[in-house]
């Protein structure tokens, strides 16, 4: 059969030389090559300390917005969760009491609000979905761990740090894409 | 021998129809069905009076009739405008009715506050339905929006003015089906609102159906109120022998919760005709008291147009696959690595949403 690329090579069947036969030199070759990737730039970063830069559409773990007055911006209106392919969003709404003006921006809000990281598949249509700015992927994974049971992600693994009481923690968390506010 | 009824012959679309005189263009058009048929926000083919309010079944009358077939010069209310014979109508296939239909939206969502992620409406709205079809993405609005001091239509019903089309259907009904109004619409023009005299509440048995011919979420069930959004219910068909009403309703089930019971609509979105053929208005003890399953006979999974976010559930014709795992493993079922209801914090079995009276509060979750 006609190769298609010129790159497979036919094996070299033919007996050894005298000068393969005694092998040293070859050895020595090998160790060459070896030696000199010692002096190359090294691949491997030192994850966690070092992080590599992430694409600018890179969708990481999800956090749940706060507005700029630290009120949560979702109002469980569902279209996460009909946008999601995996089925893997889930919520409870309630109505905001008098009072409660502070912790939610409008009337109705997410009372739970619930991840399965085992069954999301990170497409980013949640994010696409969501009328109120509430849902975003972030610029993290979603850390290992050893049970299924720690893979789902309740609201209070899911909620951004509160812009006013912890500024600094904010910003870190919306990550270094988001638009400084 | 009878004489026989002379039938008007009428154009609607380019599709030709054979319709008794008297009849509007709009119903004739419906005789047609699809998309020849006018959207209607305010008229409702089962209450006296209503129609001709909210201009967007305007329609072009391109020959008035074989008599006088001269266009008529302006485009005319469809819900309101009786057939002549040989009468010409163009619907869709009108730039001018189109034209004017996206501008009746744009006036219609003016004051609108656009809070479809906060209204049980969503998903079932008709106004929703026809600024998808029709609206434009911005608004050339500059001034703020209506606001409304907030009226209490008793425990079962929830008025928000700021969504109100002033469609007048609600009126029509508590006038035609109850027997003592007791709200309407107040003040005039830009400054009207649909209210309570004298904010009294509403009691009458068969209120609870303004709820049913709202085409927007000004007025929703106050038991269902936040409890879930619409397309995550499973709309079911059932009845129950009630000496009221005839009984024959829709529920809004999740699981063996029944979260909202509401009367069937049909595809115009209209309060459907029951068995016996008379308009199935339920009455509010089906609709607001009868919560559990086993108040009703549930006949099966309703018929949602698939063009609807509510037929995301494909309840309909549902084949469930055999579980082939226990006969398989000798009737034992599998084992689960991670049962979800152990670990998820929604749908707690303690905490039954469809229980509670009116919208679920902070203190509802955490007991």
């Amino acid at each position: 059969m006609e190769a298609l690329t010129n790159r497979s090579k036919a094996v070299d069947r033919r007996p050894m030389t005298v000068w393969e036969k005694m092998y040293l030199p070859v050895i020595a070759k090998g160790m060459g090559t070896t030696l000199k990737h010692f002096f190359m730039k090294k691949p491997t970063i030192n994850y966690p300390e070092e992080t590599r830069p992430f694409s600018p559409v890179f969708r990481g773990l999800h956090v749940l917005n706060r507005d700029e007055e630290g009120r949560e911006r979702c109002t469980a209106c569902g279209l996460c969760a009909v946008a999601c392919p995996a089925e893997a969003i889930t919520m409870e709404a309630a109505e905001r009491k008098e009072g409660e003006e502070n912790l939610y921006r409008e009337e109705k809000y997410a009372a739970r609000y619930e991840i399965n990281m085992l069954r999301c598949i990170f497409c980013g249509l949640c994010e696409e979905a969501c009328p109120k700015d509430a849902i975003y992927l972030s610029e993290t994974f979603t850390p290992s761990n050893f049970t299924r049971q720690s893979f789902i992600y309740g609201k209070p693994d899911l909620l951004i740090p509160d812009p006013v009481k912890e500024p600094e923690l904010y910003q870190k968390a919306k990550g270094e894409r988001a638009k400084k506010n | 021998m009878a004489e026989e009824k002379k039938l008007f012959k009428v154009t609607i679309d380019n599709i030709t129809v054979d319709v008794e005189p008297g009849t509007t263009i709009l119903n004739a058009a419906r005789l047609i069905g699809g998309e020849v048929a006018p959207p209607a926000m305010c008229y409702y083919s089962k209450l006296k009076g209503s129609g001709g309010k909210c201009r967007t079944c305007l329609v072009e009358v391109a020959a008035g009739s074989t008599a006088d077939p001269r266009p008529m010069p302006k485009l005319v209310a469809s819900c309101r405008t009786t057939v002549m014979d040989g009468m010409i109508v163009k619907n869709i296939t009108s730039e001018r009715v189109i034209d004017a239909r996206n501008g009746v939206v744009e006036f219609l969502l003016l004051n609108h506050p656009l809070d479809c992620p906060v209204c049980d409406q969503a998903g079932e709205c008709h106004l929703q339905d026809l600024s998808y079809e029709h609206g434009k993405e911005g608004t050339r609005y500059e001034f703020n929006r209506r606001t409304f001091k907030k009226h209490d239509l008793g425990e079962y019903i929830q008025l928000h003015m700021t969504r109100c089309i002033l469609c007048y259907r609600c009126v029509f009904t508590a006038d035609q089906l109850t027997n003592k109004r007791e709200h309407g619409v107040l003040d005039r023009g830009d400054h009207s609102e649909i209210a309570t005299f004298i904010e009294k509440s509403l009691h009458n048995d068969f209120i609870g159906n303004v709820i049913d011919v709202c085409p927007v979420g000004a007025l929703t069930d106050k038991t269902f109120r936040f409890k879930n959004r619409v397309w995550f219910t499973k709309p079911m068909d059932a009845h129950r022998d009630c000496p009221k009403c005839s009984g024959e309703v829709q529920l809004w089930m999740r699981g063996e919760e029944v979260y909202r019971v509401t009367a069937r609509k049909d595809e115009w979105g209209e309060v459907k005709d029951t068995t016996d053929g008379k308009p199935g208005w339920i009455c509010n003890e089906c609709r607001f008291e009868k919560k559990e399953a086993r108040d009703w006979v549930i006949e099966g999974p309703s018929h949602i147009d698939r063009h609807s976010v509510i037929s995301q559930g494909h309840y309909e014709k549902l084949v469930t696959p055999k579980d082939t795992l226990p006969e398989v493993m000798g009737g034992r079922p599998p084992k689960l690595i991670m049962d979800i209801h152990d670990v998820s914090e929604v749908n707690r079995p303690e905490i039954k949403l469809s229980e509670i009276e009116g919208p679920a509060h902070s203190d509802d979750f955490n007991q």
